[in-house]
Formats: C-alpha cells, structure tokens, sequence
C-alpha cells in the first residue's frame, strides 16, 4: 500500500473499515479493516499518531 | 581311480596338518577342478570368479578406488547409518527465486516507502534518491528472474538514508531453529546478488517478537556485474523469541545503503539487542551514481551452518505460497477477453448499493485489506442488458472470513432494485481487485 499518496481517508461501515483513496499515476482505492492483525491498519494508525494522516469520521 | 600325492617342501620345515573337525559327522572336502593354490587371508580372488550371492562382505577399508563404475539401486529402506542432509522443504524462503510479482514487473520514481518487486520481496527507500524498482530477467544460471534496483537520480547519503530488500517470515513457519530454548539451531542465508560495483552489503536479521533482537554480518561483492553467490551462517539464539503465530517473527534484509542514523556503528555478529547504527556498515554506496544497480535472487534460508544448493520450487507451489499474503482477485489486463473480466455472482443489497463475493484461491494470513484501481466506468454490475457501471469498488463489513472477499458498488443506480442478481466484473483494461495480508 503506497502510504506515502494518501488523498483520504474515512471510516467506513460502522467504523470497520478505513476507505483511502491513493492518487499517484495509477490511483487506487483501499479498504483497511481496523484490525490489528492488519499490517496497514497498524501503519494507518502510526501516521495518524505522527500527525501525518487524520481519517474522517463515517457519514 | 586317481592317485593322491602328498609332496612336502624342498626348503621349508613345517610341518602340515591335516586335522579333523570336533564334530561327529563325517566330512568331505572336495578340491577345484583346476591347478591353483587355496584361499587364505592374503590371497586375491579374480573379479570373474565373485558370483552368486554374497551373504556377508567383510569389508574393513573401502577405497574409492575400489569403488568404480555405478552403484547399483539400493532400497531406502536398507539404507542405516547415513547422516540427516538438508533435502526436502529445506528453504523457508518464499519466492526465493522471485518466479512470483504479481503486483507488476516494475515501479519507476520511487523515492520513498515500500515496492515488492516480487512476492514476498520488499525494496524500501528513503532520502536515497530515485529508483526504478523491478521484477528483472537478469539472472544467474539456473534462475530466470531478480529483483532489481536502478537508480535514476544519485544522491548524497543523509543521515535518515535507507536503501534495502527484505523479506518477512511468519514466525510459526520458523519453530524448527528452536529459538530461546537450550536447543537452538544455526540458520544459513545464502542468496545470489550482483552489482554495478565492488564492495559490501549488509545483511541484517531481526527478531520481531524480541524487540527487534538483531544480528548483521557484512558480505563482500568482489567483482563487478558478475552474478556471486554469498551466505551467511545465523547463530542460535537462545535467548531469543520466535513466537508460534502468524504474525512477524523474523525479517532478514539487503542493506545497500544507509545513513549515519543506521550506519557508522560495527557488524553485530552475536545476537544482542538491535543497535540501529549496526544495520549498514558495509561499503557498496548503491546510488551513488546513476549508473548503480543491483539484484537479489536464489534466496534461501535453511537449518545449520552449510549453505545447501538452492531448492527450486514450481510457478505454481511459489504462487500459491505467496497468496497466502497477497492474492489478485480479477485483473482485467490477464483477460482474454478485454472487454471484460469476470469477478463473481452480486446482488442489490440497498437501491444505491450492489455486493459481490469472491472466494480466494488462498485462505489469507490475517485480516486483509481490498485493493482496487479507480476509472471512470472500471466496474460493471451486469444483467440481460441491464448494465451499472462504476468508478471504484470497496469492502463491506459484513463477511469478510478469510477465505474470501464480500465486496460492494455504491451509487445512483437505477433498477438496483433489492435482492436483484447480477454479474459484477471488470469493465476496462486497468481495472484491478487485488487484496493484501502482508505482514
């Protein structure tokens, strides 16, 4: 998962899931389970920590 | 009738005896049909005359010498006494011969985070630059695939500078090294590597669940754009800790390049706890120049302290090893069909949402995450004639086993009505559904 093109983040599905949406040439769309198992659930967390990514809240 | 002769020696003066058995049956000795002298402990049997069975070779000192030509086929079964080798499912490396990339060949303008230029295979960047990042042909014999960095822009080494591959291993596929027990076993990496120019890399192992625990030994690239094969044997740590879980238990990585924040310390050639400064202290500077590059193939980490001949694995066993982490679930660039590519059965869960289901070919490692590349109309949720096409795919809440992928479309749709079937598929070349559980 390319952490580094992160446009946005939200929570999705009653919080179980963080949807990103990842520009660069070939944009993607991510859904992360807010899981611990999860490696990029554990990195999305760390740059929310950092100051670095903040992910919205579920409509 | 023939005559028997008994004829004593013209010099010697032994005597001869001739003395009967302690039994009481009589004995017949019959002598050859041929002028010859009897056997005794220093006499040589003819090759010729060695037939028919023999019940028990008394063999004290077999040479080479004496052993010529092909063995016959011996029974595994009366093979004894041979000493364990490394054969069978020795290498613990997955995708060591990087046969397996199945997120693309390459990744140009790379100059920070993570590529897998194979499955299982990482190449990680910061402050270094600019690399191509790829899935290379270049091979040593006997391999057809590496994984390969280029770099496009050179650049001076800063302190945070980090440049490296690595692999991460689950730790319960490691439980034979016996780790933090009194039986603890020696490892052995050994791997193929080829630069642009001489110098060393440094190869760094670390214990996940032991606070990063960290071990790291230098190995030398003694000529240029010439394929090497370099090993590095592991110590046992007994006082280690390699837990019996799915989760990362050991990361063995490919330092071409670092900082004073990683570098600068010493190889740290007894396992102790991780010192970052001890992670590059090798010379190869990969990005100094444009004109550097560097491949990794042949991976392969086994038991002991020898490094065994790699042990090739199919496409097919490498791929499906490596969709334990990572699985393509539809790419419509491997379809024939341009057109389309078909993902699995859907249905209208809500009037602006239709779900679809994919069961993978892999049960995953852990919970995973969906991925999927966004276009206008990429998605199509079809039905005789009905067609909703759609820009982006996401993951619902609901059934999400690790066996397979509960998937969703939302958006103003029209006949979405409840409960109505569909076919969801890939509608354009570029569309992908990939999910990843990497550690």
């Amino acid at each position: 998962m390319d952490y580094e093109n992160i446009e946005s983040a939200k929570y999705t599905f009653e919080n179980e899931y963080i949807f990103c949406v990842i520009g660069g040439a070939n944009p993607i769309s991510v859904s992360v389970p807010t899981n611990t198992n999860n490696t990029d659930y554990n990195k999305l967390m760390e740059m929310v920590a950092d100051g670095d990514l903040t992910i919205a809240e579920a409509v | 009738m023939s005559d028997i002769k008994i004829q004593p020696s013209a010099t010697g003066s032994g005597t001869v005896t001739i003395t009967a058995p302690t039994t009481n049956t009589a004995r017949v000795i019959t002598l050859p049909d041929s002028a010859g002298t009897l056997l005794d402990e220093n006499s040589s049997v003819p090759s010729a005359n060695l037939t028919g069975t023999v019940a028990d070779a008394r063999i004290s000192a077999l040479t080479a010498s004496k052993l010529t030509g092909d063995l016959p086929a011996i029974s595994g079964v009366n093979v004894t006494n041979v000493h364990a080798v490394n054969s069978g499912r020795k290498n613990m490396v997955i995708n060591g011969a990087m046969k397996v990339a199945q997120r693309g060949p390459s990744f140009t303008g790379n100059t920070s985070g993570n590529r897998f230029t194979a499955d299982r295979f990482k190449a990680q960047i910061g402050s270094a630059g600019t690399f191509t990042f790829d899935n290379s042909s270049t091979a040593p014999e006997g391999f057809s695939n590496s994984s390969h960095m280029n770099c496009t822009t050179a650049f001076s080494v800063a302190s945070g500078t980090y440049l490296l591959f690595s692999q991460d291993f689950e730790g319960q596929d490691l439980q034979q090294a016996a780790y933090g027990t009194a039986s603890a076993k020696q490892m052995t990496v050994s791997f193929w590597c080829r630069a642009t120019k001489t110098g060393s890399l440094s190869v760094v192992i670390r214990q996940e669940d032991a606070s990063q625990r960290m071990f790291s030994k230098n190995v030398t690239i003694n000529t240029a754009n010439t394929w090497e094969k370099k090993s590095v044997v592991i110590p046992a740590d007994t006082g280690g800790t390699i837990n019996n879980d799915s989760g990362k238990g050991l990361q063995i990585a490919w330092w071409v390049n670092g900082g004073s924040t990683y570098g600068g310390g010493s190889e740290q050639t007894t396992w102790g706890a991780q010192t970052h400064t001890n992670k590059y202290t090798g010379t190869l500077n990969i990005g100094a120049s444009t004109a550097d590059n560097f491949y990794l193939t042949g991976v392969q980490l086994e038991l002991g302290s020898t490094a065994t001949n790699f042990e090739h694995r199919s496409f097919g066993e490498e791929l499906a090893l490596c969709q334990r982490y990572y699985e393509i679930v539809a790419d419509n660039s491997e379809s024939t069909n341009t057109d389309v590519c078909y993902v699995g059965g859907g249905y209208s869960y809500k009037s602006d949402q239709i779900n679809w289901h994919y069961t993978f070919a892999v049960k995953k490692r852990a919970s995973f995450t969906l991925e999927a590349t966004t276009g206008t109309n990429y998605y199509k949720a079809s039905l005789h004639g009905e067609t909703i096409l759609d820009t982006a795919v996401g993951m619902t809440a609901a059934y999400q086993p690790l066996n397979g992928v509960h998937g969703y479309i939302t958006g103003s749709y029209s006949g979405s009505t409840i409960g109505k079937a569909w076919l969801f598929m890939l509608n354009v070349s570029g569309a992908k559904i990939a999910v990843s559980a990497e550690l």
